[in-house]
């Protein structure tokens, strides 16, 4: 995977609590076999209509918000199912960071595989946030994965925490399978140690 | 002295393989992985890219059940699958399967069936295991007292590949249920209840122990399907102490341990409840007593209520964020603030999936509707969870009585709780559901889903409207 860099980026707001992994990307999207193409179909029920037409008053549409790399979002973002299509869907529509007060935890781990960057900040720092892009549609913020912290548009800064593991990952472009596949030794003594009473081979 | 141990303390001590240092999570053992054929093609296509074989292919087990259609056999006895993206991601599996030496229950087989039916069916899931599945609802198996979580596809790879996953460790919360629950009121209204208490982010960052008298009194369907619903209220994995009931479930299935090998499981798995003294980090407490049969009226599953209550009103509701979401789901459901939910007119009853598909969820349902109708212009669907579900139930004679009240009855599936197979409501319709989720179009696109019961659901489909089973319970039971 590619290393993650700090960037600047434009700044979408979705002011809503709880958005569950069905309305990022609906079920009906999931009977593909690879990840491409899912971003056109993010938040598809409340982007397109009942024909498949832009929905102008969604907030994704609008052509102010076009090129938006940050999304800003209400609490508890991406609770419900463990599809990692959610944050497919979102890198697919280029996004970089999600900005929420939490985050559900299967989502979280998903994105951090996925170099799509779970924000979190307090719940006043993320209201001026959406209050900053109703004011101005093309303010932008700087996400430093390094640093921590989150750059507002008036130069004010604030920490987020991350997991330090999935932080060095993200930075040094290593990835985790190739992490776990080092440590065979210990996976092995570990078996050797604990012999498997199950065998989904006799059924 | 040693210090006293929670359930889950002890299963996540027996599988760690590195512990948890300040710069990496712990490496953590996976007994058992369950597969998919929606979670799983890209996990597949990460090992070839890379040249890697699955580790241990006798602790993973795949099915079909997502995508798969719950339409009739043909006359061959096959059961047609008319979409062709669902096709050619079936076709994937079968050969995901064959390529790494993994056991499938293929559509249609025996033991084909919705991956958190199967599992628990099979003797698979047992006591003290760590079990996971790219699948939210894995927390179900820690109804026997495992450690289960769903995963990402990521995640995924990483089992297939070195059967271990990287892991912080989560807090705990002791969810107790003190008393009995009484007569029409179900598992399924205490996990709804449980939610509806904490919210659907409440549990974020923590492993359940469901413990307390109306737990122990719950029969291991009845623990699962409230362990199923943990992720609905923001946990992981939900777990119930391992216990008599649970061994009389698992004793002489397939894959149990048999004869000397089961003693000694048994003396292990003894050891497994929380020490008496044993700390969690967070605790929350209900009455079984107090309860009443639940149903949702929103667009999460923390919007529930008794069913004999009045949807709130977002003018009621302080918090600015909570309120908006409230506006906005009743809007979607086009409910009033203040109206009763008895009595609302139904389309559609759907009585499955992982949550409430299992024989004693279709006992229960087919006991209510023996002898009844469905109500003119309803439909009426049961989906049992798995093939031997579907076989048990009609050597009970239960698939009778439903087509009998006019329900349709189905081939074994996830169906209308995800709605990617082609069951699914139409814009606007409403539905009474023993599902997991009332997301907006999570079982169609516009469609409106009340979560309740299976006695619900079917005294709903009796009536044609939201009904109080236990107004009809005094029949069944006098």
């Amino acid at each position: 995977m590619e290393p993650i860099r700090a960037f600047s980026g434009k700044v979408v707001s979705l002011p809503i609590n709880d958005v569950d992994t069905d309305q990022i990307i609906p079920a009906r999207f999931l009977k593909v076999t690879d990840k491409a193409g899912l971003g056109a179909n993010l938040f598809a029920d409340w982007r397109y209509d009942a024909n498949g037409a832009p929905r102008p008053d969604f907030v994704l549409n609008r052509p102010e918000h076009q090129g938006a790399e940050v999304l800003v979002v209400g609490d508890n973002f991406g609770c419900g199912s463990s599809r990692e299509h959610a944050p497919w869907a979102l890198k697919g529509a280029g996004f970089k960071a999600v900005i929420s007060t939490s985050f559900a935890d299967i989502f979280k781990n998903n994105a951090l595989k996925n170099g799509l960057l779970p924000v979190v900040v307090d719940s006043d720092t993320l209201q001026r946030l959406h209050n900053l892009v109703d004011e101005d549609p093309e303010v932008r913020v700087t996400v430093d994965l390094a640093a921590q912290t989150l750059t507002l548009p008036d130069g004010r800064s604030v920490a987020f925490p991350i997991d330090p593991f999935a932080k060095y990952c993200l930075l040094n472009g290593v990835d985790q399978l190739g992490f776990l596949l080092g440590l065979d030794a210990d996976i092995a003594a570990y078996e050797a140690a604990h012999p498997s009473r199950v065998n989904t081979l006799a059924l | 002295m040693t210090q006293p141990q929670t359930l889950f303390e002890k299963v996540w001590a027996q599988h760690v393989v590195r512990p948890q240092t300040p710069e990496t999570p712990a490496v953590l053992y996976i007994d058992l992985h369950l597969v998919h054929e929606v979670t799983s093609p890209q996990a597949f296509a990460q090992l070839r890219e890379r040249g890697l074989r699955v580790r241990r292919p006798g602790r993973t087990l795949g099915t079909m059940d997502h995508s798969t259609p719950t339409t009739p056999r043909n006359a061959l006895g096959i059961i047609p699958v008319t979409d062709a993206m669902a096709a050619a991601q079936l076709d994937v599996m079968r050969q995901n399967c064959r390529d790494f030496g993994i056991p499938l229950f293929d559509l249609g087989t025996e033991n084909q069936g919705i991956v958190h039916v199967i599992g628990p069916e099979q003797g698979l899931t047992q006591p003290g295991m760590t079990i996971v599945c790219g699948d939210s609802h894995t927390s179900t198996h820690g109804a026997f007292g495992a450690l289960a979580f769903g995963i990402g596809t990521s995640e995924v790879a990483h089992v297939l590949a070195t059967q271990c996953l990287l892991q912080s460790k989560p807090k705990t919360m002791a969810v107790r249920v003190d008393g009995h629950l009484r007569p029409g009121v179900t598992a399924k209204d205490i996990i709804l209840a449980v939610i509806a208490r904490i919210g659907v982010g409440g549990g974020t960052g923590y492993v359940f122990e469901y413990m307390g008298e109306a737990i122990r009194g719950l029969n291991m369907e009845g623990r699962m399907t409230v362990c199923n619903m943990s992720i609905e209220g923001g946990a992981r994995a939900g777990m119930i102490a391992p216990d008599d009931t649970t061994f009389e479930y698992l004793a002489g299935r397939p894959l149990a341990p048999q004869g000397a090998d089961w003693d000694r499981a048994v003396a292990r798995w003894r050891a497994l409840p929380s020490d008496e003294g044993a700390v969690f980090d967070n605790e929350v407490r209900i009455v079984a007593d107090e309860l009443a049969p639940m149903i949702t009226y929103g667009t999460n599953p923390g919007m529930g209520m008794p069913i004999d209550g009045r949807v709130p009103d977002p003018d009621g509701v302080k918090d600015v964020n909570q309120r908006t979401a409230l506006d906005k789901a009743l809007r979607y459901m086009d409910l009033k603030p203040g109206q009763p939910l008895l009595g609302q007119p139904v389309d559609v009853v759907f009585i499955g999936s992982c949550t409430n598909s299992r024989i004693s969820d279709l006992r229960e349902a087919a006991n209510l509707l023996r002898g009844r109708r469905v109500a003119e212009g309803v439909r009426v669907m049961v989906v049992p969870g798995s093939q031997r579900v579907k076989a048990q139930a009609e050597a009970e004679g239960l698939d009778e009585v439903f087509k009998a009240a006019g329900a349709e009855w189905r081939e074994a599936g996830c169906s209308m709780c995800i709605a990617m197979n082609g069951d699914q409501l139409q814009p606007g319709q409403y539905a009474v559901s023993t599902s997991n989720r009332n997301f907006e179009g999570r079982q169609g696109k516009g469609g409106r889903t009340f979560l309740a019961s299976p006695l619900t659901a079917a005294a709903s489909a009796v009536n044609g409207v939201i009904t109080d089973p236990r107004e009809m319970m005094e029949r069944v039971y006098s």
